[in-house]
């Protein structure tokens, strides 16, 4: 038990919690913007196998990793287009319209996958880049700055997202659309409008989370190569109380206990398999049922729009 | 005169739900295009689906047996949604429920059948009672977010799911043979549900459903726990102001919620499987709640939303098989169909307000 | 006005429906010539999953490249079936279809078969993993087989003690169960027996398509020392990106995963199911439906070592690879 407090550990336990949280943080980020507007979006995990496939496909193809990331962050947008439609035009219950997403990214990228590419195979990824200076801080400086770029993006996606949703202009009027979206229309804020890029915002960076997985850290496609990440995502954003640093917190949270679980596993301390796997969630619980400030969930969330009506 | 305006309404109200039923022949139309593209016959393969799931005796009694644990699930997403509680945790409540009334028919196999059956499935309902009410009470009382705790409660069953279908309770008939499937042993052939049809899987558990769906209706419309669920659900302030308390009410949507998740696995061991194996679940949480939304989350109105839900499973895999395409395809074509059917309720919406302005 | 035209539209729509229920509905195919074998087969897992349900898929495909192809062995194929109800449904409709032999390619599918295969005496079922036909039933028409998966997985692991410079090896499994266990157990005493002393530690993800989980795993081994990495599952790919990534040798199961990264993967045991297939489809057409049980053992060649030719492994531990081979062929190890 003692082998499991040492530095080695702990900083393999940042290393691979970092990379873990990676497209946890796109993708939550991403639904954070959407939710904050007032649009549940469950289809998340289905755009980021739209957005793997994507991005390792055209990757493939192309041999420019980067032309690969647009294209995971195009589909990705034409994912949360999609749901746009459906969720606020056609103002459809948004919990079943994301269902129905993510089940026709999950069909829809298994499809593309066997009949453009046959079989798993890998890519050339982004590489990581070391950071010069940081990266040499003794022990820390290895597992915090050499990461490959999409890793480094992730974490920089957060504090810019708090910056735009609580400093700019149009994040408060994503905040209002959110909160109250008929004051918001009296006061001349188109929200269909404002709804409909925050949802292609967040198709954009779940699109972008997906090829996270299939071009930088794993490095290939595999059909359902997520396994229902999209969902802890969505979970996630209602963790982080609808703020990019709470969802910071969450995806942490969730990644470094599943980075701890698998060194309980490897350092052979008797704890069985199931009950260490079953940690993160456990604790993902606890931390929200022990933690002091209660977040408001958007008054708006999940109800749709239309002018007029009370 | 106000008989004839009573059956209008009726009428109205049942062609504004059917509406939104046109939008299935558009997504086929898209799965269509798909389905040339990958060299198949798209008459041919729809044709399939609907022989599939309602052709024949075979097909009619698969769409039955499927339906079943999606009514029962429904069920328990009526209740939730409808008290404004969100559950998406049927995935982990089934486990539980399975696990439960597999755990106590078997260790209790020597009691009489006409105990040990239906002690079993109240058993596999407390369980998912329970797997619900834990999200319930965090969220009555400390304020925890059902759809965190519900989506990390359905991960934590499988795991729990696998510990007990690998050790405890594991098969002895495994251990001996070496094979070490995780599957546990059989059900006393007590609790097993009668065969409706010979050579079927139709079972007894699907006349339950029903059963519970006209009693869910009654709960739900007729008594005064089940209009304050609704009253929540429906404005909480309102509600507030009314009296009601309101965590209490969610957290009891959220248990019986459970409940019938937790009975609809129980029913599914019981009636089809007769042991507990892995993925008994999957999708039905899921499917489950599409099914109680097609069926405009009314309890009968989820009869012909599952057996319609559970045709067009059905249908899609004998699709799959009739002209062998991927099955991803067919993944994709039910997620457009979700999509569009969910897509077209504003046109019931629409004209249901219509109706309500002229009159 | 708007209403008529609203339950008009409804009525149009009933109609397509039927119509296209009432159309021609799956055409029979025109009678082949009889000598055409028909095999179906259900699996839990994709056919591109570069392990179990691959590695029989490409068995079936290569007996029929040997039978003459597509006249003379037809195959149907129904993937990702993991819930047993629905494989359940696909078994008996295949059956019912008049398929020659239809292939239960899922150790879950047990209870199933059980219940199918009385009901069509004419047709052959296969069931695996496992050595169960259920004749104790009185049912004769399911042949079952299994795979040795611990005596690659001995061999496998002899070879990566003998390679290994630092002396720990990582095994990343998905659920402590069936197959994977049997491989990961048998990996494990390879190694420790070639080389004692040896740290074997193994992870288990709970999950047989987390590939990111999987990942994590592989790189938390390499992180606690590990130069030698195995595992089993589909999501392998994850852990096998990983050693690649960081320079750390693999060692695959069930199918032959070279390909995946050829720098990384040192040799995989692959499952070869064309003997056992070809041996049922005989068997079939001389009248016998079920009854035999196979498995796969490096005696009977339905388990293959395939070295990767890219990378380089020392002569003497090649030697001592085929002498653990030899020993568990004559009985001398265990396993």
């Amino acid at each position: 038990m003692g082998e499991l407090f040492t530095l080695p550990v702990l900083l393999g336990i940042i290393y691979s919690g970092i990379r873990l949280a990676t497209p946890y943080l796109f993708a939550a980020v991403g639904e954070t913007f959407a939710q904050r507007s007032g649009v549940l979006n469950l289809g998340v995990d289905g755009i980021m196998l739209m957005g793997a496939y994507s991005g390792f496909y055209v990757g493939m193809k192309t041999g420019n990793i980067w032309l690969g990331l647009l294209a995971a962050a195009v589909v990705g947008i034409l994912m949360g287009l999609l749901m746009s439609v459906i969720s606020i035009t056609f103002q459809a219950e948004q919990g079943i319209s994301g269902i129905g997403l993510q089940l026709f990214g999950l069909g829809l990228s298994s499809l593309l996958f066997k009949t453009t590419l046959g079989g798993v195979e890998s890519i050339n990824g982004f590489k990581p880049v070391r950071i010069p200076l940081l990266a040499d801080i003794p022990y820390v400086g290895e597992v915090l700055f050499n990461h490959n770029l999409l890793v480094y993006a992730a974490f920089l996606l957060v504090p810019l997202s708090a910056w735009f949703l609580n400093k700019t202009t149009f994040g408060l009027k994503i905040r209002a659309v959110g909160q109250n979206p008929q004051a918001a229309d009296t006061l001349g804020v188109n929200v269909t409008r404002v709804r409909y890029f925050c949802v292609c915002l967040g198709g954009m960076l779940a699109g972008i989370a997906g090829a996270s997985l299939s071009i930088a850290l794993i490095n290939l496609f595999q059909e359902n190569m997520t396994n229902g990440m999209g969902f802890i995502a969505v979970a996630l954003v209602y963790f982080g109380g609808w703020r990019p640093y709470g969802v910071l917190a969450g995806a942490l949270l969730f990644s470094f206990v599943n980075a701890f679980q698998l060194w309980i596993q490897v350092l052979g301390i008797n704890i069985p398999s199931d009950f260490a796997i079953m940690m993160p969630y456990v604790l993902t619980i606890l931390a929200l049922a022990f933690a002091t400030k209660r977040a408001q969930q958007p008054a708006a969330l999940t109800k749709p729009f239309e002018r007029g009506e009370n | 005169m106000a008989d004839r305006a009573g059956v209008k309404r009726v009428l109205n109200r049942t062609l504004e739900a059917l509406l939104p039923l046109l939008a299935v022949p558009v997504a086929f139309l898209i799965g269509a295009v798909m389905l040339a593209a990958l060299g198949a016959n798209p008459l041919e393969a729809y044709g399939a689906m609907l022989q599939g799931a309602f052709g024949d005796k075979s097909g009619i009694t698969q769409t039955l047996v499927k339906a079943t644990p999606l009514l029962l699930v429904g069920l328990g997403v009526c209740i939730a949604f409808r008290g404004g509680v969100i559950n998406i945790g049927g995935e982990g409540q089934i486990i539980v429920g399975a696990l439960a009334a597999t755990a106590f028919s078997i260790g209790f196999k020597d009691m009489s059948g006409w105990i040990l059956l239906p002690m079993s499935m109240i058993m596999g309902a407390l369980a998912g009672a329970v797997w619900g009410g834990i999200p319930g009470v965090l969220k009555a009382k400390l304020g925890v977010n059902e759809i965190l705790s519900t989506v990390m409660m359905n991960a934590i069953a499988v795991q729990f799911s696998n510990y007990l279908l690998r050790g405890p309770m594991i098969d002895p008939k495994e251990i001996e043979q070496g094979t070490r499937i995780a599957q546990s042993a059989l059900l006393p052939k007590a609790v097993w549900l009668t065969r409706l049809v010979p050579q079927t899987l139709l079972h007894s558990g699907a006349i339950l459903a029903v059963i519970l769906a006209v009693l869910v209706y009654i709960f739900l419309w007729r008594t005064t726990i089940g209009y304050r669920i609704r009253a929540v659900g429906l404005n909480i302030d309102a509600a507030k102001y009314a009296g009601i308390k309101v965590p209490f009410y969610q957290a009891l949507a959220l248990i019986l919620g459970g409940g019938f998740a937790g009975l609809a696995g129980a029913v599914e061991v019981m009636g089809v499987q007769h042991r507990m194996m892995e993925n008994l679940a999957s999708g039905y949480g899921f499917s489950g709640i599409v099914a109680a939304l097609f069926g405009a989350l009314h309890p009968l109105g989820s009869i012909p939303a599952s057996v319609l839900f559970g045709g067009l499973l059905v249908g899609a895999d004998k699709m799959q098989r009739a002209v062998q395409v991927p099955s991803s395809l067919i993944d994709a074509l039910l997620g457009l169909v979700v999509l569009f059917v969910v897509g077209s309720q504003i046109w019931s919406r629409w004209r249901a307000r219509r109706r309500e302005t002229h009159g | 006005m708007k209403s008529t035209l609203s339950r008009l539209l409804a009525l149009v729509m009933l109609v397509v429906i039927l119509a296209a229920g009432c159309a021609p509905a799956a055409e029979t195919p025109a009678p082949q010539a009889a000598t055409v074998f028909k095999v179906a087969i259900v699996m839990p897992s994709s056919i591109t999953d570069m392990a179990f349900s691959q590695s029989m898929f490409e068995g079936l495909k290569k007996v029929q490249a040997e039978m003459g192809g597509e006249s003379a062995m037809e195959i149907a194929y129904s993937e990702n079936l993991f819930k047993v109800p629905d494989a359940a449904a696909a078994i008996r409709d295949y059956a019912d279809k008049g398929y020659n032999l239809v292939i239960a390619h899922g150790s879950q599918y047990g209870t199933s078969l059980e219940q199918v295969a009385p009901d069509f005496p004419n047709t052959a079922f296969a069931w695996g993993t496992s050595m169960d036909t259920f004749q104790a039933s009185g049912i004769n028409n399911v042949f079952a087989y299994q795979a040795e998966a611990q005596q690659g997985g001995y061999v496998l692991g002899t070879i990566a003690a003998l390679m290994s410079k630092t002396g720990i090896i990582g095994e990343t499994g998905p659920v402590d169960a069936g197959d994977a266990k049997l491989y990961i157990e048998g990996f494990q005493k390879g190694a420790e027996a070639a080389k004692p002393g040896t740290t074997v530690s193994v992870t288990y993800t709970g999950s047989f398509s987390d590939v990111s989980l999987m990942a994590t795993a592989a790189e938390t081994h390499i992180a606690a020392g590990a130069d030698m990495l195995t595992g089993s599952s589909q999501s392998v790919v994850g852990a096998i990106g990983v050693a690649k990534d960081k320079g750390v040798y693999w060692f695959g199961t069930q199918w032959d995963q070279t390909s995946l990264a050829p720098e990384a993967v040192v040799a995989s045991q692959v499952y070869d199911w064309t003997g056992i297939l070809k041996d049922m489809i005989a068997s079939v057409q001389k009248g016998v439906m079920g009854g035999k049980a196979y498995t796969l053992t490096f005696k009977n060649g339905g388990l293959v070592i395939a070295y990767n030719p890219a990378i380089t492994v020392p002569a003497e531990v090649k030697t001592a690879a085929d002498a653990a081979i030899a020993g568990i062929n004559d009985g001398t190890i265990v396993p």
